[in-house]
């Protein structure tokens, strides 16, 4: 059995059969695992160091003398690295004084930070299975996010007290700006809202749960939603990216609601989190800090706004990049900015951060050709072992070189 | 889906009896339960419905892939969720322990698995909608996001 590290689920379930160094077949992957898997052959990138094909010794030993000159590094990514890379990855910070952040900054790490912190109650996703009768999608599309999310954890599956799974035992309800894929099976349970209507819809179940009206359209629909939601005996809430948008810097929101709802039953939550072991950063930095990301380890350990990566690709002098795609995936004024910026990248694949890169380090692709472990989505810590050789070092091996060097 | 509608509008509309069937509707259900080829329609091999016989090849495309219970399953669209494989009714009575709680099948006995990120028909014969006796569930169907089975 293998494991997949295509999305932050981290199904273990997966059949794997090796022919050399190819995947020949594959059982229970869904499309986006499979996706992970088949790019082993593909796409790889070269160690490079200032455009010209070089050794993986003498990129790493390059990246090792620009860290070491940097004055205000910025190390960015890790959600795609096992644990005990992101450990090297925090310590690497330390020594070299820089900023750390992860893709979380600009992802769930609001809902993230407070189920770290205990401020929402949080379960794992078995307990969801065994326990779980009401659930509610918010702002995410598991269908096409985490796809086995619903099949595995959530909705479909008997559990030990929710036998008949999702045609009798099982509510689900989707709030959601779009007729999404999900939306499609949960067709009779779909909230449609309009973008940014999240706060709004929050006020108008407090108020259903107050007994007051709500100030929505379809009240009945809405009352009868909240009468569901009462009635549960466990529920869980699984706030997407587009409620973390929606309700940037009014978390406070979510939690009251949360809040009320524990009032009378038990809810939990737990975020919709993408890269496979972002959960996992989130956790280590703030085991060792007291954050979850945006800390810099110039003067001590700080943290704020300003150390994000939307901020610091602005001020930094050297970006090193882990296992992520920051060019592609940030918005193009602050992509231009870090595109300025000397970068170091390590990645299995070429990118377009890879193509603007001062040093490229190829790295092996994490749960296929290195082992470690990682948190899933809930915080559980899943093992893993390499399954195929590779010719290339694990991020954790690259970054004890650099640590060593530097 | 082609529906035995459409396929009725491409007959030639005799009602002439001779492919055993009383009517050209009756002709166009049994095309679609694949109990009647096209070519058992003789009028529509004639020369003057050349268009119609090249257009009802076409929508009958996809149902020669079906399996014997009517299942069609286009790749391309599918998402490997397994959302059918762990609902389906037969693959929960026959693994227990696999799909029935979310894990990726461990019997033989599975209608439905996913490979290779696409989901598989493997034993048809155990599906509810095999045989004369059948009943039509549509779970699999019901449950698919992104509507990659469907039943002819």
């Amino acid at each position: 059995m293998a494991v997949c590290t295509g999305c932050s689920l981290l199904c273990d379930d997966i059949e794997v059969s090796i022919d050399g160094r190819s995947i020949t077949r594959t059982k229970n992957l869904c499309r986006k695992g499979f996706g992970r898997y088949r790019s082993l052959t593909s796409d790889r990138s070269v160690p490079r160091v200032d455009g010209r094909q070089t050794s993986i010794q003498e990129a790493i030993s390059r990246a090792a003398e620009m860290l070491r000159n940097a004055r205000r590094p910025m190390l960015f990514g890790w959600s795609c690295s096992t644990l005990e890379a992101q450990r090297k990855g925090i310590e690497l910070a330390r020594r070299a004084r820089a900023i750390i952040d992860d893709t979380s900054s600009i992802c769930q790490g609001e809902i993230v930070d407070m189920i770290i912190r205990r401020d929402i109650p949080s379960c794992t996703l078995d307990d969801v299975r065994n326990y779980g009768d009401t659930l509610i999608f918010w702002g995410c599309d598991p269908s096409s996010s985490h796809p086995r999310h619903m099949s595995r954890f959530s909705y479909y599956p008997r559990g030990e007290k929710l036998q008949r799974g999702h045609e009798e035992d099982r509510t689900a309800f989707l709030i959601d700006i779009r007729a999404s894929p999900t939306a499609k099976i949960l067709a009779g349970n779909f909230v449609q809202i309009p973008p940014g209507g999240d706060s709004d819809l929050i006020d108008a179940m407090l108020a259903v749960l107050d007994g007051k009206i709500p100030k929505v359209k379809d009240k009945k629909a809405l009352i009868s939603m909240m009468n569901t939601l009462k009635k549960a005996d466990m529920g869980v809430i699984f706030p997407g990216l587009g409620l973390a948008y929606s309700l940037k810097g009014r978390m406070d929101r979510l939690k009251a609601l949360v809040d009320r709802l524990n009032e009378t039953t038990r809810y939990n939550v737990i975020s919709m989190v993408g890269h496979y072991n972002m959960r996992g950063f989130n956790q280590l930095l703030f085991d060792e800090t007291g954050f979850i990301n945006r800390v810099s380890f110039a003067d001590g350990v700080n943290h704020g706004p300003m150390y994000s990566v939307v901020e610091a690709s602005k001020s930094c002098d050297l970006a090193m990049i882990v296992g992520s795609d920051p060019i592609s995936s940030l918005p193009a004024g602050i992509a231009k900015a870090l595109a300025r910026v000397p970068m170091i990248t390590l990645d299995p694949h070429r990118t377009l951060t890879t193509e603007l890169s001062r040093v490229v380090i190829p790295t092996a692709l994490s749960g296929i050709e290195a082992g470690g472990s990682a948190l899933r989505m809930d915080g559980v810590r899943i093992e893993f072992d390499a399954i195929v050789k590779s010719e290339y070092p694990s991020d954790e091996e690259v970054l004890s070189r650099i640590l060593e060097e530097i | 889906m082609v529906s035995a509608m459409e396929i009725y509008q491409l007959t030639p509309k005799l009602n002439c009896k001779k492919c055993g069937l009383p009517t050209c509707m009756a002709f166009a259900v049994a095309l679609l339960a694949r109990e009647k080829q096209i070519e058992d329609c003789t009028p529509l091999l004639e020369p003057k419905y050349e268009a119609k016989l090249k257009k009802l090849r076409e929508v009958m495309a996809p149902v020669a892939g079906a399996t014997e219970t009517g299942l069609i399953i286009h790749d391309e669209r599918c998402y490997g969720c397994g959302n059918c494989v762990v609902a389906c009714p037969v693959n929960v009575a026959n693994d227990p322990k696999g799909s029935a709680i979310g894990l990726g099948p461990k019997s033989d006995k599975v209608i439905l698995i996913v490979e290779d990120g696409v989901v598989k028909c493997l034993n048809p014969k155990e599906c509810r909608r095999f045989g004369p006796n059948r009943i039509l569930c549509n779970l699999c169907t019901a449950t698919c996001p992104s509507k990659a089975i469907e039943f002819v």
